[in-house]
């Protein structure tokens, strides 16, 4: 059992600047988030675009953001759950939660704070026959651990983003990496484009154009995939390894059935107070709350973590009063030890 | 006679059947997902995922209409070839202008994809 102080369900910008907001209340945070990396929106749909509107960054790639936010918070070393989908609530008789995945992961916390956004990321699973049988078994739509494809061959289809690079990062360890699109464009950044045409060049990858696999065999694991192409003639390529990836749609789920006040598939809140739910103790914070006025933007998901924090520190420590005090002026003790401070002036006569 | 002048009439079949005719500005920089969203035609969350920038195909629609639209640029193409429930027809509606030559536009969005 994992415990910690506020448990979070979702690692996207808005969960990061909680653990921060959290440390210099002294509270401890664990995070869980179906996908395999943080960052929410902002590593998933967009890592490489520009956000303007961050308050004092003209421009920041979103990528690089989720990468500030994650050196921001990390003296406060927040706990990760990835990969996994925070999918059960229950109460105990102390009041405390326990949230289970859908992994069987269980996490103990006073408070949990749903930072949700538009819900979990689930991905575009082919029209293919039979393939949930094998998923697990050789098929992957996310990929956590590269390290299993070491030494395998490796089916990819689609041609994203993340098609190519992970075409490019699995060619450096896969014994054989084939790519294979519906299309012969593939849109992706300029110079994800042009390695892979560079890996294709050299030999290291196949790339199969326009074609599209249309089923899958093996009896207890994959053991080849066919592809159709455009004329409709038909192909068998054995592999170890088939990742489809058509990218990921968000979609509320299992928390829509934990009880909360829904309302067009947002969580109800008190935005007047703290951003608690229908359940005191549980907050809802960043995209996937809503309240009268609310703006989806990732500035407004700050202000939000960081009133949810203070409002946990009550939960947390009753009876405790807190005074605000200045970062400037007190400095930030970080969990691992480290110490942040101002310097401090000197007092010294100018002759 | 229209309400206003800078407005043109739309048809939007939403993901339930239900049929709307919905006026839509052609003064504000808005787009056929804009629209759909302005008038609440379907669930929060389940169009406009990518804000509108032809990555996330959940504007998908399918164009009832004779109307000559302009073509389709690369990024809409590829993003189409990635869903499924795609048709001859299907267009991202994000990826339409509002413009006054859209008068009496007919459109029927596709089903969400994860429903
Ligand atoms: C293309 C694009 C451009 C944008 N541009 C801007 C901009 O310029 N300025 C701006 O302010 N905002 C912008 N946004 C919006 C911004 O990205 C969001 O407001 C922000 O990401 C919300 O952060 P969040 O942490 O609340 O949620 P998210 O970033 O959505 O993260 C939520 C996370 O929770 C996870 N999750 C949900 N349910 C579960 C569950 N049950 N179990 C496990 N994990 C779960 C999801 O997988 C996801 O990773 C843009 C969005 C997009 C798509
Ligand atoms: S809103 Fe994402 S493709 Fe149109």
């Amino acid at each position: 059992m994992i415990k910690t102080d506020i448990l979070i369900i979702g690692a996207g910008p808005t969960a990061l600047f909680a653990v921060f907001e959290a440390g210099l209340l002294k509270l401890n945070c664990h995070l869980i988030d179906v996908l395999a990396q943080p960052g929410g929106q902002c590593s998933e749909i967009y890592p490489k675009k520009p956000i303007y509107d961050i308050p004092a960054h003209p421009e920041i790639l979103a990528g690089e953001l989720t990468e500030k936010l994650l050196e921001q918070s990390k003296q406060f070393n927040p706990g990760f759950t990835l990969g996994e989908r925070a999918e059960t609530i229950s109460r105990q008789d102390d009041g405390k939660f326990i949230v289970t995945t859908n992994k069987g992961t269980k996490h103990l916390a006073p408070v949990v704070a749903i930072a949700g956004g538009l819900g979990c990321f689930e991905p575009r699973k082919p029209n293919i026959k039979d393939i949930e049988r094998l998923e697990d078994k050789g098929v992957a739509y996310i990929i956590k651990d590269p390290e299993v494809y070491r030494n395998k061959r490796v089916v990819i289809a689609g041609g994203g983003d993340s098609a190519l690079d992970w075409t490019i990062f699995l060619s450096k360890i896969a014994k054989k990496v084939t790519l294979i699109h519906r299309r012969n464009e593939f849109r992706g950044a300029l110079d994800s484009v042009q390695k892979v045409q560079e890996l294709k060049n050299s030999g290291k990858i196949n790339i199969i154009t326009p074609a599209e696999v249309t089923s899958i065999e093996g009896d207890n694991f994959l053991e080849s995939v066919t592809y159709t192409t455009r004329d409709g003639e038909q192909q068998s390529l054995s592999t170890e390894a088939f990742i489809p990836l058509f990218g990921l749609t968000p979609k509320l789920g299992p928390i829509a059935n934990w009880g909360l006040e829904i309302e067009r598939n947002a969580i109800k809140v008190n935005n007047a107070l703290d951003y608690q739910t229908n359940i005191p103790g549980v907050f809802a914070i960043g995209d996937i709350n809503t309240y009268p006025g609310k703006l989806k933007l990732i500035l407004c998901g700050f202000h939000e973590a960081t009133l949810m924090c203070h409002a946990a520190y009550k939960i947390i420590n009753p009876g405790k009063r807190y005074v605000l005090k200045y970062t400037t002026v007190t400095g930030v003790d970080g969990f691992d030890g480290t110490r942040k401070e101002a310097t401090k002036n000197v007092v010294k006569s100018i002759q | 006679m229209k309400y206003n002048e800078l407005d043109i009439s739309l048809k939007i079949v939403d993901r339930k059947g239900n049929v709307h005719i919905v006026d839509a500005p052609i003064d504000m920089g808005l787009n056929l997902m804009d629209i759909v969203r302005m008038y609440d035609l379907a669930p929060d969350g389940t169009i406009g995922v990518c804000g509108g920038i032809a990555m996330c195909a959940s504007c998908q629609c399918y164009i009832l209409s004779s109307h000559k639209l302009l073509d389709k640029s690369d990024e809409e193409e590829a993003m189409l070839g990635d869903v499924i429930e795609v048709k001859r027809n299907s267009r991202l509606a994000c990826q339409i202008q509002i413009n006054s030559e859209l008068e009496g536009l007919a459109i029927e969005l596709a089903p969400a994809e994860l429903d």
